[in-house]
């Protein structure tokens, strides 16, 4: 592969003059060629959702027009408000019900991870005892896992702790710091803050308690708003669990209650797509206002984003 | 250990400091115990059991892992999610880091690709499989009509055994944005000095991406390889959402059919014991690249 490269640099004496000139040309059309592929990349990347959008704007009949109308002629908005009569549970529109139960969902357990693992990460970085260091591997070694090995006894437990049909085993677990990864993301963050603070305020007769929380949490803005972005997230998008663990459609969350307007609406696809476009608009509101956040804590940490 | 090096005087203090840092770490350490350590011991036990949740279990032995290799879904699972995995992550790899190479030349509107490419991956896994419906539906999905612009023929992609699997693939590279941002990261980490020293040595354009980038990001790419590996491994939503494991079982991934057996055949012991053959699939696989990662894999500090 690299051979036909080693001939062309073995020229001395002609290099000099030709490589100035050559890398002006190369560098305008080099420049310009990538421009061209990032914008007909950007633009395959794009085309789904703008697809959802347009789509959601046109009536019954526009979808199948060829070629794609991309501005919905005429811009029917109907399909949002009938979004609100379809599916409706005791009067109440279901999409309400289902936004409703994913953000109760997602924000009791994002509260949680954040609370557990704050406190994990700061005794894993910064307290003094004898089992720490075990446990924090015990931790590590929870990332490696996949959960789907325990999908089957977790379901077991549940059942036992009568907690079908309850949003308790979407929330409560995660009260309980069970991943490990939010742990690590924490513990790197709080190990590389300068630890003077903290031991002149511990001289000063401060617990553990006060220091993490008047001294620690404050100086870790950035780490954990980067846990409260991903952890939210992750919550909004899963669907295995309640799916697992739900059966009354009134309890259902966003995730499962689309699969209700596909299994229904399947050929109503205006209809569909502004579900689905209700369903996105939170995600990409909120990548958008925390940009710099995710891109921070994906470098930091390599997390995938689902 | 540094537990222990604790001076004499400060022995109150450091009995305190250790009992604070054990009921700190008490959520973890329940968590632990309710939520891993418990389900896992109990899966252990379940693969040797015959339970259906109506009457109760019966200890069969290992008649569920012999069964494992009598099942013939479990061939189709493991081909279908072999070929899902070893064709479209390196796919998604080689896609995300061409990628991050456009967007690492400081072009103007950096922020603006790197939001486009990055929001598929923002998109709920439930809804993306929706859209993705429509869009591979054989009359009025738009890649057909897009294809048909070349005069390709539609394609029946999920209607058709052969184009169910390609066309998961396709939608797994759309997704392939946190990815790219691990890349430009690695790339943005490579020392400038490399490349200033490699061209004055006369090093063309390919030669310094062949032998100063493709080794220094190499951690990055293990580490994107084995994390996509085992997240491949567990598809299950798009499958579930999209096909349900069809066009004759082409999409029967092996999740899928776990899911099958514990929530629909309710054989409880069964689908631990595919669980467990997912993990020791996954845990081969891992320990296997990071064997293979001394070979390819540059370090910063080691021999080389």
């Amino acid at each position: 592969m690299t051979a036909p490269d080693t001939s062309t640099a073995k020229q001395p004496e002609s290099q000099p003059p030709r490589r100035a000139i050559s890398r002006l040309g190369e560098g305008f059309s080099v420049r310009s060629l990538i421009h061209v592929c990032l914008l007909a990349l950007g633009f395959v990347f794009s085309i789904p959702l703008l697809w959802v959008i347009t789509t959601s704007f046109k009536g019954q009949g526009g979808i199948f027009t060829y070629p794609i109308e991309w501005i919905p002629d005429p811009i029917v908005w109907s399909n949002y408000p009938r979004l609100l009569n379809v599916l409706t549970f005791s009067g109440w529109p279901g999409i309400v019900f289902f936004f409703r139960n994913t953000f109760f969902i997602s924000i009791l357990a994002t509260v949680g991870t954040l609370v557990s693992s704050i406190l994990v990460a700061y005794s894993f970085a910064r307290l003094q005892w004898p089992e720490r260091n075990f446990l924090f591997s015990l931790s590590l070694a929870t990332m490696m896992l996949p959960s789907v090995v325990i999908l089957i006894p977790t379901f077991l437990l549940f059942r036992d702790l009568k907690w079908l049909n309850t949003f308790m085993p979407m929330i409560v677990p995660f009260w309980f710091a069970v991943q490990g990864f939010y742990i690590f993301l924490l513990r790197q963050f709080f190990l590389g803050l300068p630890a003077e603070l903290e031991e002149a305020a511990r001289i000063d007769g401060a617990n553990s308690l006060r220091i993490l929380w008047g001294i620690v949490v404050p100086l870790s803005r950035p780490a954990i708003v980067t846990v409260s972005i991903f952890s939210f997230l992750q919550h909004y998008n899963e669907f295995l669990s309640p799916l697992l663990y739900l059966n009354a459609v009134e309890k259902f969350p966003m995730a499962l209650g689309m699969r209700m307007f596909q299994g229904t609406y399947t050929n109503d696809w205006p209809l569909m797509m502004a579900a689905t476009s209700t369903f996105i608009l939170p995600t990409i509101c909120l990548f958008l206002m925390a940009q710099r956040h995710f891109i921070q804590g994906i470098q930091l940490t390599g997390l995938a984003g689902r | 250990m540094p537990g222990r090096e604790l001076k004499p005087g400060r022995s109150a203090v450091a009995r305190r400091q250790a009992w604070e840092g054990r009921i700190f770490a008490l959520p973890f350490i329940l968590g632990f115990l309710a939520f891993w350590l418990y389900p896992m011991s109990y899966s252990v036990y379940l693969v040797f059991q015959d339970w259906d949740l109506l009457s109760p279990p019966s200890f069969v032995g290992l008649d569920n892992i012999v069964e494992l290799f009598r099942d013939e879904s479990i061939g189709i699972s493991l081909g279908n999610t072999s070929y899902y995995t070893f064709i479209g992550v390196p796919l998604q790899l080689v896609l995300a880091l061409a990628l991050a190479l456009l967007l690492n030349v400081k072009v103007r509107g950096l922020a603006i690709y790197r939001t486009l490419f990055y929001l598929p991956a923002m998109t709920p896994i439930v809804a993306s499989a929706i859209v993705w419906l429509q869009i591979l539906h054989p009359e009025f999905g738009i890649l057909n009509s897009f294809l048909r612009n070349f005069g390709i023929e539609p394609v029946n992609w999920l209607f058709d055994p052969r184009a169910a699997k390609p066309a998961f693939i396709l939608m797994t590279l759309w997704g392939v944005g946190p990815q790219m941002v691990i890349f430009l990261a690695g790339l943005q980490g490579v020392p400038q000095s490399l490349y200033e020293a490699a061209e004055i040595d006369g090093a063309s354009r390919s030669q310094r991406f062949l032998f100063i980038t493709i080794p220094m990001i190499s951690s990055i790419t293990f580490f994107n390889l084995v994390v996509g590996v085992i997240a491949s491994f567990q598809v299950f939503t798009t499958a579930f959402i999209m096909t349900r494991g069809g066009p004759q079982n082409a999409t029967l991934f092996l999740v899928l059919y776990l899911y099958r057996n514990g929530f629909q055949y309710f054989k409880m012991g069964y689908a631990s014991a595919i669980a467990w053959m997912l993990f020791v699939i996954i845990v081969a696989f891992t320990v296997i690249q990071f064997r293979l990662a001394s070979r390819w894999v540059y370090e910063e500090g080691a021999p080389a």
